[in-house]
Formats: C-alpha cells, sequence, structure tokens
C-alpha cells in the first residue's frame, strides 16, 4: 500500500493543503477527538496531531498550554495512537504525529514505529531532530514506511536547505519566520521574499508553518507554498470558548473560513 | 585503572563525545550553532583572543585561585590531605565567572548586540549580568518563578548589574524551563543575539566551549599541585550539576593516572525519587539539545529533579560526563541534602570558608570516603563557590539556629 502522504502529494489536481494541528488530550482525550474530527469535516487535506512534551522549547504560549493540559490528565504516547485509530475508522487523510524526540527515543524507537504503523500514523514531524541527528530514526521510518518530514528556517543555508529537502519523504515544512509557534504575528514582504526563494530552490512542495491565524495571512503565505499548518490559533479558540463544547464549532468555523480562502488559489 | 585513554580527544567533528552530545535543536538554530563554532574555531588561534582573556582573567576575575591546604578539615577526616582549588574567591564568588568573560569576548567578535542566559541559583545570571555590565552590552536573564523568590539576593544584584531579569511562570518554574524560555528568546532573536550558555549542557559546541573555557581550574591546579607537591594530586572530587567545575577540574588530567570522582547531588536519598543524581539513577535521553543521561519517565517526559542546591537541580547532565561515566574514566557518587548540609557547616567551622552548597556536596562526599584514601594521598576538591548566597536556604531548614 501507498503511503497516504504519497498518495496525497502526487495526486494531479492537489489543491493547497489546509493542515490542521491539534494536541492529543488537550483539553481533555474527548475533545480533542472532537477536534481532530471536526478539523476533518471542515476541509483538512492532512492533520497533525500533537504529541504532548513536558519541555516544548520551540512552541510559543498556545502549545506550551496545550500540552501542559494534556500532561496534567496523564496523555501518552497510548493516546496518540488509540486517538489515530479511532480517526481511521472515518477517514482516509494522511496523519502526521508532531512532537519532541525524547518521548518518541525512549519508546525505542522499533516499538515506537510498529505501533504508529498499525493505528494508522503516515508520518512524523520531530522539530527538535535536524537531520545530522537522524540517521537510525529515517531507518526505522523508511522500514515502516513513513513518511518523515524536516523543518528548514529562514535562516537555512542553500546547501542545508538541498540536505533537508533530501531527507523529506514527500514534503518539506517550512518554518515563516525565526522564532517559536504562536498566533497572531503578522507577515511581511520580507516573509513573500522568504518563501518564493524557497519555491525557487525546493523541487518538493512545501507547506507553511509558525504563527498563521487568520484566512488572509493563510492566503498569504499560499501564494508561494502549497500549504498551511494551523496550530495556535486553534488553541486560542479553545481557550476564548473556556475549553468548552461550543469550542469544537468555533474551530470548525474558523477551518471552513481558511479552506474558503484557499480554494480558487 | 579503567577508562583511561591517552589519546582521549573529544568532541568528533560531529560534536559527538562517545555516543553523547549532538545537536539536537530547531532547524533555526543550527546556523547560529555553526556561527559560533566557526567564530569560536577562529578565535582559539588568535593570539590577540588568548592575550585578552588571560588579561581579563587576572584583572577583573582574580586568577590564578589559590591551592590551598584544608589542614583542620584534612585532621577532622583523618586521611587523604585535602587541597581546596578556591574558585569562590574569583569574581562574584564561583567558578561561573570563567566562562561568562571568554563567551562575552566570542560575543563581541561575532558583532552580537544582546546578551540572553538562563539560570537557575542566580551564580550563571550573576556573572553573566556583570560582564554585560563590563562590556556595556543589554543582558535578559530568564529564571524560573520560582527560583526568583528562593534566590533573591542574586536577582537583586543581576538588577544592580543592569540585567533585566525575566521570571518564567512556564512548566516547573526551575532551572529547566528558564532554560527552554531562553532557547526560545534565542530562536526568535536568533541574528543579533547572543546566547551564554552557564554549563557544559546544550547543543554542541557549547559543552566543548564550555568545558575549555573552565578547563583553566585544571591548569592551574596541575602547575600549582607540581610546585606545591612536586607532582599530580592523587585524586580530584568536584560536584556534578551540569558538570561545569567539575569538567573544567578534570579536563587537564584526563589522560593522566589521576583519580576522578563527580559527586552529584541525591537529595532526599537515591530512592526517594527526590534527587538529581542523573548519571547515578537516570538514562540516556535528549533534552537542551544534547543526547546525555537525563531523568523522565516511562512516556519520556522530563521528571521534576529536588537538591538542597539550586545549582544541581537540573535534570540533565553535560554529555561529556555521561560519556566519562560509561568509559569508567570517571566515577560518580552522590551526596544527599542533609551530608551536603552537615558538610556546609563543618567547612565553615573547622576552615572558615562558608562554601556554596553545591560544593558542599563535593566536601560530604569526601569526609564520608576518606578511610578509602591513604593518609599521605593528596586529594583537591573544586571549592566550585561561596555559600553566601545559601543562607536564606540554611536558615529556612533551620539550620543556623
Amino acid at each position: 500500500m501507498t503511503n497516504r502522504v504519497s498518495t496525497l502529494i502526487g495526486s494531479p489536481n492537489r489543491r493547497k493543503l489546509l493542515v490542521p494541528f491539534v494536541t492529543v488530550g488537550y483539553p481533555t482525550f474527548a475533545m480533542s477527538r472532537q477536534l481532530a474530527e471536526t478539523a476533518i469535516e471542515s476541509g483538512a487535506d492532512m492533520l497533525e496531531l500533537g504529541m504532548p512534551f513536558s519541555d516544548p522549547l520551540a512552541d510559543g504560549p498556545q502549545v506550551q498550554l496545550s500540552s501542559q493540559v494534556a500532561l496534567q490528565h496523564g496523555t501518552g504516547l497510548g493516546d496518540l495512537f488509540e486517538l489515530t485509530a479511532e480517526l481511521r475508522r472515518g477517514t482516509d487523510i494522511p496523519i502526521l504525529a508532531m512532537g519532541y524526540y525524547n518521548p518518541v527515543l525512549s519508546r525505542g524507537l522499533d516499538r515506537f514505529f510498529g505501533e504508529a504503523k498499525s493505528a494508522g500514523i503516515d508520518g512524523l514531524i520531530i522539530p527538535d531532530l535536524p537531520p545530522e541527528e537522524a540517521g537510525p530514526f529515517l531507518d526505522q521510518a523508511g522500514k515502516h514506511d513513513i513518511a518523515s518530514v524536516f523543518l528548514v528556517a529562514p535562516t537555512s543555508t542553500a546547501m542545508r536547505v538541498r540536505r533537508i529537502e533530501q531527507r523529506c519523504t514527500d514534503f518539506v515544512y517550512a518554518v515563516t519566520v525565526t522564532g517559536v509557534t504562536g498566533a497572531g504575528r503578522s507577515f511581511d514582504d520580507q516573509t513573500d521574499r522568504y518563501l518564493s526563494s524557497l519555491r525557487k530552490q525546493l523541487r518538493k512542495p512545501f507547506v507553511a508553518g509558525f504563527g498563521v491565524s487568520s484566512s488572509a495571512s493563510a492566503k498569504r503565505l499560499c501564494r508561494h507554498a502549497d500549504g498551511v499548518v494551523i496550530g495556535s490559533a486553534l488553541i486560542r479558540l479553545v481557550e476564548e470558548n473556556g475549553r468548552a463544547e461550543r469550542a469544537v464549532g468555533k474551530v470548525g468555523d474558523f477551518l471552513k473560513s481558511v479552506r474558503e480562502s484557499l480554494n480558487g488559489q | 585503572m579503567r577508562g583511561i585513554d591517552k589519546k582521549y580527544n573529544f568532541p568528533d567533528a560531529r560534536g559527538r563525545y562517545g555516543l553523547f552530545g549532538g545537536r539536537y535543536v530547531p532547524e533555526t538554530v543550527i546556523y547560529a550553532l555553526d556561527e559560533l563554532a566557526a567564530a569560536y574555531a577562529k578565535a582559539q588561534k588568535d593570539r590577540r583572543f588568548k592575550a585578552e582573556l588571560a588579561g581579563y582573567l587576572k584583572s577583573f576575575v582574580g586568577r590564578p585561585s589559590p591551592l590551598y591546604f584544608a589542614e583542620r578539615l584534612t585532621q577532622h577526616v583523618g586521611s587523604p590531605r585535602i587541597w581546596f582549588k578556591r574558585e569562590d574567591l574569583n569574581h562574584t564568588g564561583a567558578h561561573k565567572i570563567n566562562n561568562t568573560v571568554g563567551q562575552i569576548l566570542l560575543a563581541l567578535r561575532m558583532r552580537k548586540t544582546r546578551i540572553i542566559a538562563e539560570t537557575g541559583a542566580g551564580q550563571h545570571g550573576l556573572a553573566t549580568a556583570t560582564v554585560c555590565a563590563r562590556f556595556g552590552l543589554p543582558c535578559v536573564i530568564y529564571m524560573g518563578a520560582e527560583d526568583v523568590i528562593r534566590q533573591a539576593p542574586n536577582v537583586e544584584k543581576m538588577r544592580l548589574l543592569g540585567a533585566e531579569v525575566v521570571p518564567v511562570e512556564s512548566g516547573s518554574k526551575t532551572l529547566k524551563d528558564a532554560t527552554n524560555q531562553a532557547m526560545r528568546d534565542w530562536v526568535t532573536n536568533i541574528r543579533t543575539t547572543f546566547y551564554i550558555i552557564g554549563s557544559v549542557v546544550g547543543p554542541h559546541p557549547y559543552p566543548m566551549i564550555v568545558r575549555d573555557l573552565q578547563s583553566v581550574i585544571g591548569k592551574e591546579t596541575k602547575v600549582q599541585s607540581l610546585k606545591i607537591l612536586g607532582k599530580l594530586p592523587d585524586a580530584l572530587v568536584a560536584c556534578v550539576g551540569g558538570g561545569s567545575n567539575a569538567i573544567g577540574l578534570f579536563y587537564p588530567f584526563i589522560r593522566s593516572k589521576v583519580k576522578l570522582i563527580g559527586i552529584e547531588a541525591a537529595g532526599h536519598g537515591l530512592d526517594s525519587g527526590k534527587h538529581s543524581a542523573t548519571l547515578t539513577k537516570g538514562k540516556p535521553g535528549v533534552l537542551h539539545g544534547s543526547y546525555s543521561y537525563l531523568l523522565f519517565d516511562a512516556e519520556g517526559q522530563i521528571t521534576l529533579p529536588h537538591s538542597v542546591s539550586a545549582g544541581l537541580d537540573y535534570p540533565g547532565v553535560g554529555p561529556e560526563h555521561s560519556h566519562l561515566r560509561d568509559s569508567g574514566r570517571v566515577e560518580y557518587h552522590s551526596a544527599t541534602d542533609q551530608e551536603a548540609v552537615d558538610a556546609f557547616k563543618l567547612t565553615s567551622r573547622l576552615e572558615g570558608i562558608i562554601p556554596a552548597m553545591e560544593t558542599s556536596h563535593a566536601i560530604a562526599w569526601l569526609v564520608a570516603n576518606g578511610r578509602t584514601f591513604r593518609r599521605n594521598q593528596n586529594v583537591v576538591v573544586c571549592l566550585s563557590g561561596r555559600g553566601d548566597k545559601d543562607m536564606p536556604i540554611l536558615s529556612s531548614l533551620g539550620e543556623l539556629k
């Protein structure tokens, strides 16, 4: 069976990709499931499931908060696999897990990849694992046919961008600005120039993430990028709605509006 | 003796000490690490840099620090002959300034315009704020909100020196969270900002740079031993949190036969679950940019360490120590909170020296294990810092009555 990521990325009429990020176990396991299902119904092309970590040093306040809340309920990798397996019954879109290296490594790479594959995870994004350190990780990913996605940043040299692209099986994740994840950033000409130069450097498609919080910013990034990742903005919506059920609807409405604005691009 | 490697030469080109080390950081940071490694390689070959560093170590820090015979403590313990390497006599009262002076000179060469640092007990924050004042660079110190309360006198000193002290409210509100926050600042301001890391931890090349800068401790000890004793000492003992004073003392002796002993904080006891004995009780994992021994649970989540000494209260340890542990070249043992408190008081009364609570762990181990040495053997303890900063802790424990 072909990996779902390869199928999506290779499809001839691929639209601009909407990639929502949902932290497993935030604000509760049940609600993270509802949020993920809503994201899928609202036009997600791929879904990122966040694996909470005690020390998320690449993340801003929203993802830090969601991780902390999830860990307080005792969320673990078992919940990631369970949630993925549940979602898999209703969807065929690619599901990627995103999180820090230590929980993955301490699980045992072989065991982790085996469990991930049987749960239905299609790819992995580990922000504190640059390609140079990823040898054993990539061996396992290859063995289990799981897509590997590495990040490029505005500070990556042209040589590194090439090297990183080679390590990405299907697409590249571009960090929009120097900084941590977080909603409410505004993008300027500099971001446009950066993404436009990436477009020229890369052969593989790339999605842009970090700081995407409105339809307008998603649309702007997708002038050059092949899609956007939206995470912190969703967490902010959940917080603004008191972590109550009504937040699920708000998240759905927001993602639909983003989807709308990306259609026709 | 196990582990002696006459050709010891780490880190390798990938920033590894055997299995340990590396660069497990977000992509944005890689460029800054490459830039730092290049600037450091260039500085090492530059006589002017070396002369400048030596000049500040002499006239600003007050080096060399004496090697002092702890006569009454020696009499009390019985054996061996105990010597103190007096890092407590440095400017700002600890070994930390050896490193910050070197790193700020690098920052200036790299034309960085802003300095950030993390701190736990506040000694590294203080040493960073001090050099920033001296060289006129703006300075932001991240400190866990819990530590800001526990170490109030150091916070006041840092502010007096012109640093901005930012209390970190996330996570456990201690050193590891301050480090996370400093990393987040660095990722955001990567082009203008130099991150002065305070111990032999973090991504390559930091563990190497901090080790090299702290090695002045061991180099002086070697010269002083040969002069005073006519030979090298038989053993060296130092406390290990991240491990910078220990590596600084050990490194120049690493190819010799001198016995090297690192002492971790056993907190309430090694089996209490409340300790910071990373090398004794931890497992290899990834935190703050490197692969090293670490305290974490079955899910890979970092667990909270404990020590009466804020400077040892960290769930990780430098990658080179992990390698030295596995190779057997360094022995690692531990001392509990109570043993450290007792050694703190004992050293104050017998030697007229109030040692830092971190240092007191090393002394405590030697007091308990002195009999494993012969009477005429010479053992050097790194007296890594002075204990004035620990008076409020001692007082709150009811130990000053």
